[in-house]
């Protein structure tokens, strides 16, 4: 079996998949909930400044968000004399992260907005300060909302992962691509690395489903 | 030079300005493979979602199957699947259609969902008033849950569209010069990556902007309540 042989490589490049999706993953949720708190903001700078960083990361194509930050953004550091070079894990994990955060933020937008206004009227009479309202009325009732949303959405990350390797990041389809190039075998690479990236999927969405519900279960709770 | 046009370097301003024309051409090519791959999704996704709601399993397993399968695994390893192993079955497609052909893969797994939901969302007494008037099943499907069905089925269709729009990009790994090969290439050969990737991502966004814009116009126009097949 020649499949063997392409194993430990491949696991070597799934190693990369896994720590890209995580990183890129965690850094997606902290610009979600950064901008997508930002967004229902009274301050208009920050609502601002939220919108246009949303509108941005959604409305153009993660790849070429990925090539700007690779390609691009050292030519602009060269000609304002900064050094904005970035090493391809950085750049792969911040387009990444900054993608899904981007999709990740109108999902948090969605989930606070739609909790019950009665719940916010309630908060004021109790004399809750925004922050108060914010931390621990909406934030708590809207979180398991978003739980399967966010789900959907690290399944599409770890498949965006896969773009690195345009930018000669050694993740698992820059494997593949080296062990075709090599044995010319498309069919048997291309259908185990396929498989791979079904595998890692299946795990992130039980992995995301037990989160879904540890969170669900706090409510529950509280209520 | 590219498609026989040249550009010129002498400042970003003129730079950005001469290679203007070029981008528009790539921007073209994007357009068309977002409109080959949407429409290979949506009739791919109609089977799909057709194959899925059979009664019998062992039609709607596999189906399900294959649609959990399309939509878990990367569109980039789809295209390099595709653009390797069809020519060792003896498929040559040219490059273009092989790259479309891989988008539209992709996105049928999310069209059949589209259909499905559309289907589903119509309320259950709707069948159940249609069997009273004992309308055939196929009447029952055709003038009574599809025109209620199409109203909540074509947004969801127009935001796939955009979709697969901001998608195409990752088309230019088999050589497709789409807008973003087209960009990376002018920066290969002057150096100046900033000015053709800052363009590309801004016509994107007026692009993404209008395109939905558009859905959401559509979406406010369509009769709730229903369009009539005939």
């Amino acid at each position: 079996m020649e499949w063997l042989s392409y194993s430990t490589p491949l696991l070597q490049g799934a190693w990369v998949t896994v720590q890209l999706t995580v990183y890129s993953t965690i850094l997606g949720a902290i610009a979600a909930f950064a901008f997508g708190i930002g967004k229902v903001s009274r301050n208009w700078l920050i609502k601002g400044v939220s919108i246009c960083f949303i509108e941005v990361f959604r409305g153009t194509s993660l790849l070429v968000q990925l090539f700007w930050l690779y390609f691009a953004l050292p030519v602009l550091g060269q000609q304002i004399g900064i050094d904005l070079r970035l090493p391809p894990v950085v750049a792969g994990t911040l387009a990444l992260g900054l993608n899904i955060g981007a999709y990740g933020a109108e999902v948090v937008r969605g989930a606070i907005q739609a909790v019950p206004p009665a719940q916010y009227e309630a908060a004021k009479a109790l004399d809750f300060t925004p922050r108060q309202t914010l931390w621990r009325i909406a934030l708590p009732q809207a979180i398991p909302e978003m739980m399967p949303s966010f789900g959907n959405l690290a399944v599409q990350n770890l498949k965006d992962t896969a773009l690195v390797s345009l930018i000669s990041l050694g993740d698992m389809a820059f494997r593949a691509e080296q062990i075709r190039n090599f044995t010319q075998d498309s069919v048997g690479v291309y259908t185990l690395l396929l498989f791979m990236y079904f595998g890692m999927a299946l795990v992130l969405t039980a992995i995301m489903k037990l989160l879904e519900r540890s969170i669900g279960r706090w409510r529950a709770g509280r209520a | 030079m590219l498609f026989g046009i040249e550009w010129d370097t002498a400042n970003n301003w003129v730079f950005a300005v001469s290679i203007l024309p070029i981008l528009l051409k790539g921007l073209v090519v994007t357009i068309q493979a977002t409109v080959v791959g949407f429409f290979v999704a949506a009739v791919l996704g109609l089977i799909l979602a057709a194959l899925k709601a059979s009664r019998l399993r062992i039609i709607s397993w596999p189906a399900r199957f294959v649609t959990e399968f399309l939509r878990d695994t990367p569109l980039l390893v789809q295209v390099f699947f595709l653009y390797y192993v069809l020519p060792e079955y003896g498929i040559v497609l040219p490059a273009f259609l092989t790259g479309a052909l891989a988008l539209g893969v992709q996105y049928s797994a999310y069209m059949s969902e589209v259909y499905r939901a559309g289907i589903e969302s119509v309320p259950l007494g709707q069948t159940e008033a249609a069997r009273a008037l004992d309308l055939s099943p196929l009447r029952q499907f055709s003038v009574i849950i599809i025109p209620q069905a199409i109203p909540r089925i074509i947004p969801a269709m127009g935001n796939y569209l955009v979709s697969i729009m901001k998608d195409v990009p990752v088309l230019s790994v088999v050589s497709i010069l789409e807008m973003l090969n087209v960009a990376k290439i002018i920066g290969d050969r002057t150096f100046n990556y900033l000015i053709p990737l800052s363009m590309v991502g801004g016509l994107y966004l007026v692009l993404t902007l209008v395109a939905s814009a558009i859905v959401r116009l559509v979406d406010r126009r369509l009769p709730k309540q229903g369009i009539p097949l005939r």
